[in-house]
């Protein structure tokens, strides 16, 4: 009884601590990076080299960029109870075509918008198949999944197909270049963040897109236009994905729609699961699932210098996934609970 | 038929207690099944008559209590070890895959193996025996789907019928059969209960409990009201036991019912829907309840759904504040100034991963669009002076909603309508399943809201709480709109009086 | 005539057709030369689209079949090279194949998990390991591989079916034994038609999911055997995103992906769809994926529409 009494009121803190569900993703960051710090005694260190900073933290920060982008779409479709298997393909898309554009000799700030409009188009064509005909989103979205590489490789091939490599100061300067000292992909990546997080927070779409993804017919009787809301949904998520997909093709200067952003769709679901949203939807947490995403860059960093081989990356990913998952499972944790109950009697 | 031959009970429910978060569905409810009898349960949705059954059939666990089986304990795990002591049970709408054939429905789980092989031809004997069993003749290949309901319900209980059958159990059987379907069902039941059959059947048409049953449970709240045989039990007293509360607390709130009215704000004109409600014609004005009676599955739901334009209707015109309304729409009404509470709080009323704030902001945001965002701290404020005007017993309203009990919960969909700043407000059961604290606040926050201006439609299956609240009430039966009773002519007598109609004798 | 085999049909004419569409471009095209190839060319994707569609119709999806077809062939290739007979290899595989397919399966039962992220997770950790086993191509020397890519069978005309060919013709007549008479089979269709009626009428929804995702395991283990052995190497990255091409055959083979409508037999029609694609453009001497992949996703953006228009016009599923 006693001792009963006296534990009460700690079990009474548990659920509140883990109710709050920022910690987790964060923690798991910390502790990456204190893993880090531990295997390498100058990881966190940063210095300037040829004008730029340049350091551990900052190459995650660096290299999850364009996941990060593309976690954010993401997680707005997941909030709506949907998914998008196409990012990696509208990026595929977008890459093609900016190397078209610039064969063809458009002006590079004008390249810039038709990059975003044809990924805008590619998140509109998902919408319209989600929305407008009622197909499940994961089988609505495995068609441009499937097709979007190959559109990409015959844009290719628009203009021989020969040679898709290019130059552009002005892109390569949003992709690999630095203002002041920092890199310009995390200050546009930073400006990105703050827009999406004014349209969602400071509008009441975020509002309207939980309600729609917690429950539809719930919110359909409250007034909420759940077709354009989930409609404006998968264009935004498209978006965002063009922006990872002008950042990432800048980066190799070339347009590679075989390989390029290969499986980041995977690794954005993962992001938003890890920023503590659930498939089923309902919640978005912008800020958890750049965390998310900074944790499986993280996570491939860490593995680097670790001297463990990068094979290893795609095991300690799953592994990753499969905890988070089954940590969030209802009956794992009454089972686990159950379990620790017992040894207690 | 056998009523009153002394037989020990095959199954006996010993203080059957079931939970779910925030209701308890079952309160320490026995229950007896007899061989060769048919058992009726009745009561409205959420009396606890799906659970019960539910618990009877092993679909669900039973939080405490005791099932004797021929006055062994026993205790299902599964539907598959109910079914093997011989309880078949027979579920509302779901019961079979309406794309497979009438012949994989009929041998499911069940079909005879040779070598692990189906043997398709032995499978199909066995489907014909259980066709024949209940004297039908079907292509045993079509889909089920391509069926009528009448048929599908008809293949349900020959799949759940086997030699070894003791017990029958069906729940709302009827609800999609016409008059010479549920003829030809009752024949099959008769005989089955001449076999010796325990059959349990559960319905909301009164007419059929007299023609074949031989005992009567009634359940409401999770309790059970009374038991009785057939004979014992008049059509009134059913219907008061079902919705008539024999405690008179509620009717101590009985007030001076305000007979004028004020000026129409919503005029329905031979509004209707096929197969859904014959169309009606109805007025709410300003500063007026109109209580809306009738049994379950009477249309009081339709109706309400219908006016706030969420099942969409297909005759009679609507007119809000003298204005036509054509298109119908939850969107439309809202934006017109009609709201709407609807009668599941769990799949229709509320979002449950938001919290208390966001939901109650959520109508009056839609109103306003997603681009005219209510300010943070407008939202704090309005769901604050919710908060406290309706009594929502949380500390703030950053709580998720899903974590308030049923009463609290009810009080936010109603905080949702109220935010709207509606002229018309629809309320479907507004006090389903909550405690008697929160029951009380409801009822007199809904006569406050009409000594207010709001025009308000009440649709509930309390009686007394009809009686207390409305001004005017409108009767429901079989899916129309049998009358009307004003001011002083509404009694819990007469609207019983109406329900059971011309046959209620 | 029953309306669930207009799918069904409607694959079997585009089959038809393309094939005709072919012979009427190219000479030499219709011929069985041409249809055993296509065949062979295709059994693996094939195969593995056999075991998918169970997955699809009980209302699942399994992402892990591409790394599974690296992994077990480059588990063959080094096993090979450590002097194991190909057959002893294959078998161990393929149990392991359905020992990881019935894992997923339980995960995605008890912990109540999307079966999308759950086979997720296990095509990572396939394709991780396929990197930990080795990171070049392995080649297999048995003398078993020579023999087997040599088998065939002579048909009419100038065509031959090579033994990949008949492996899978072999495992789909098996598919079609579970599908159509095995309680199984019936129970795969209950549950992808209603889950919940599915239960209530008695299935065991765990054990048949486990077994449903075992199936699909063993089926992905077959087809990378297959595919080890018809190209007689080990890769790490071989099946990448032929998970999508299983299921777009499946789709093309008339199963509704919302589960619960289908045939076995028609994804062996939407494979050679996808084979008979290839083999058109390839003809057309422009051998480009870009046509392939833009190809497949028009054919199976028309058969989801398709299907959806059967469903809503002819109530596939029923639903009232």
């Amino acid at each position: 009884m006693m001792v009963a009494d006296v534990l009460r009121p700690r079990g009474a803190g548990l659920p509140r601590l883990r109710d709050t569900r920022a910690v987790w993703p964060v923690l798991a960051l910390i502790a990456i990076l204190v893993f880090d710090w531990v295997m390498v005694p100058n990881f966190f260190q940063i210095r300037v080299v040829e004008g730029r900073l340049f350091g551990n933290v900052i190459d995650i920060l660096y290299r999850a960029t364009p996941t990060a982008l593309v976690s954010l779409g993401m997680a707005l479709v997941i909030g709506t109870k949907g998914i998008d298997l196409s990012v990696g393909s509208t990026i595929a898309i977008v890459g093609a075509v900016i190397s078209w554009r610039i064969h063809a000799g458009d002006p590079h700030i004008v390249i810039l918008f038709e990059a975003l409009a044809v990924a805008v188009v590619c998140g509109i064509w998902n919408g319209s198949l989600v929305a407008g005909l009622g197909i499940q989103p994961i089988i609505a979205t495995l068609i441009l999944m499937v097709s979007g590489r190959g559109i990409g490789l015959l844009i290719n091939l628009l203009y021989g197909g020969t040679d898709p490599s290019f130059d552009s100061p002005l892109l390569q300067g949003l992709s690999t270049g630095h203002l002041w000292l920092i890199p310009t992909r995390l200050v546009v990546g930073a400006v990105l963040f703050v827009a999406l997080w004014l349209v969602i927070r400071r509008t009441a779409l975020g509002l309207f897109i939980e309600a729609v993804g917690g429950n539809a017919a719930a919110a359909d009787l409250a007034g909420v236009n759940a077709r354009r809301i989930i409609f404006v949904a998968y264009v935004l998520c498209g978006l965002l994905a063009g922006c990872a997909g002008v950042i990432l093709t800048a980066d190799t200067h070339t347009s590679d729609p075989v390989s390029v952003a290969m499986y980041i769709e995977l690794d954005a679901i993962l992001a938003v699961v890890i920023g503590g949203a659930s498939l089923g939807g309902g919640r978005i947490y912008l800020g958890l699932t750049v965390i998310g995403a900074l944790v499986i860059q993280a996570l491939t960093t860490s593995i680097l210098i670790s001297g463990l081989r990068p094979e290893y990356n795609l095991i300690v990913k799953s592994v990753v996934v499969m905890i988070v998952l089954l940590l969030q499972s209802r009956n794992v944790r009454h089972h686990v609970t159950m379990l620790f109950q017992g040894r207690r009697r | 038929m056998t009523t009153g031959t002394p037989t020990a009970p095959l199954i006996e429910m010993r203080e059957i207690r079931k939970a779910y978060p925030g209701v308890l569905a079952l309160d320490d409810v026995s229950l007896d099944f007899y061989p060769g009898e048919v058992h009726a349960l009745l009561g409205e949705n959420g009396a606890g008559k799906s659970t019960m059954i539910k618990i009877l059939t092993g679909a669900l666990r039973r939080d405490a209590g005791a099932v004797l089986l021929a006055g062994k304990p026993t205790d299902f795990a599964s539907t598959a070890a109910a079914q093997a002591m011989g309880i078949s049970p027979v579920y509302q709408e779901v019961n079979l895959i309406p794309a497979m054939s009438v012949l994989k429905n009929l041998t499911l789980e069940k079909a005879p193996t040779r070598w692990g092989m189906v043997s398709w031809r032995g499978a199909r004997a066995m489907a014909e025996a259980k066709l024949a069993r209940l004297g039908l003749t079907l292509d045993i290949d079509k889909p089920v789907g391509s069926y009528s309901l009448a048929i599908q319900q008809l293949v349900a209980i020959a799949r759940a019928l086997d030699d070894t059958t003791r017990m029958l159990v069906l729940d709302e059987p009827t609800a999609s059969l016409d008059a010479s379907e549920v003829a030809a069902l009752f024949d099959i039941l008769r005989d089955l209960r001449a076999r010796g059959i325990a059959i349990v059947f559960i319905t909301h048409f009164l007419n059929q409990v007299y023609e074949i049953s031989d005992r009567i449970t009634v359940l409401r709240n999770g309790q059970r009201v009374g038991t009785g045989l057939v004979g014992e039990i008049s059509r009134q007293d059913l219907i008061t036991m079902m919705i008539g509360r024999e405690l008179s607390e509620v009717e101590a709130v009985a007030r001076v019912r305000d007979t004028a009215g004020g000026a129409p704000v919503m005029t329905a004109g031979g509004v209707g829907r096929k197969r859904t409600l014959a169309p009606f014609d109805l007025t709410l004005r300003a500063g007026e309840a109109v209580g809306l009676a009738g049994l379950l599955g009477s249309g009081r739901t339709e109706l309400a759904k219908l006016l706030f334009g969420a099942i969409r209707r297909d005759s009679g015109t609507l007119t809000l504040g003298g204005t036509d309304i054509r298109a119908t729409s939850p969107r439309h009404s809202l934006a017109h100034g009609v709201a709407f509470c609807p009668e599941d709080r769990k799949t229709e009323g509320l979002v449950g991963e938001l919290t208390i704030r966001e939901n109650i902001v959520l109508s009056m945001q839609a109103k306003q669009g997603w681009l005219r965002r209510v300010r943070y701290r407008d939202q704090l404020r309005i769901a604050d002076d919710m908060i406290r005007a309706l009594g929502i017993a949380t500390p703030d309203g950053e709580k998720q909603v899903s974590q308030l009990s049923g009463g609290n919960q009810q009080k936010v969909v109603l905080a949702r309508a109220l935010a709207s700043s509606p002229k018309v407000l629809i309320l479907d059961e507004p006090t389903r399943g909550i405690d008697v604290g929160a029951h009380a606040d409801i009822l007199t926050l809904i006569r406050k809201l009409c000594d207010r201006g709001l025009a308000l439609l009440v649709a509930s299956s309390e009686l007394d709480e009809i009686v207390a609240t409305s001004d005017r009430v409108a009767v429901l039966r079989d899916r129309a709109m049998i009358g009307e009773l004003v001011g002083a002519g509404i009694t819990r007598d007469t609207i019983i009086g109406m329900i059971a109609g011309d046959d209620g004798g | 005539m029953n309306r669930h085999y207009l799918p069904l049909i409607a694959t079997i004419v585009v089959f038809v057709t393309l094939f005709a569409v072919g012979g009427g471009m190219y000479k030499n095209f219709l011929t069985t030369r041409v249809l055993g190839n296509i065949l062979a060319d295709n059994s693996f994707i094939i195969i593995a689209a056999l075991g998918a569609t169970f997955v699809i119709l009980s209302g699942g999806i399994d992402l892990s079949v591409g790394s599974m077809i690296g992994f077990v062939g480059v588990s063959m290739a080094v096993l090979d090279r450590a002097g194991w007979h190909p057959m002893a290899s294959a078998l161990l595989l393929i149990v392991f194949g359905m020992a990881f397919g019935a894992l997923q399966g339980w995960i995605i039962d008890f912990c109540e998990i999307q079966p999308f992220i759950v086979t997720l997770a296990g095509l990572f950790l396939l394709r991780g390991a396929c990197f930990m086993v080795t990171l070049d191509a392995v080649p297999l020397r048995h003398e078993f591989v020579r023999e087997f890519a040599a088998a065939k069978i002579p048909l009419p005309g100038n065509g031959v079916l090579r033994s990949s060919a008949l492996v899978m013709l072999g495992s789909l007549m098996i598919a079609v034994a579970i599908a159509h008479l095995t309680r199984f089979g019936t129970a795969v269709y209950a549950i992808g038609g209603d889950r919940e009626s599915a239960r209530l009428m008695g299935v065991n929804i765990r054990r048949t999911t486990i077994q449903i995702y075992a199936l699909g395991g063993t089926y992905s283990a077959l087809a990378g055997v297959v595919y080890a052995l018809y190209t007689s190497s080990g890769y790490p990255l071989a099946g990448s995103t032929l998970e999508l091409s299983a299921i777009a055959a499946v789709v093309l083979g008339g199963t509704l992906l919302t589960g619960g409508v289908g045939f076995v037999l028609g994804s062996l029609f939407g494979g050679m769809i996808l084979g008979l694609i290839s083999t058109l453009i390839l003809f057309n001497g422009s051998l480009n994926s870009a046509w392939i992949m833009i190809s497949s996703g028009v054919l199976l953006f028309a058969f989801i529409v398709m299907h959806r228009f059967l469903v809503g016009t002819f109530n596939l599923r029923g639903t009232a």
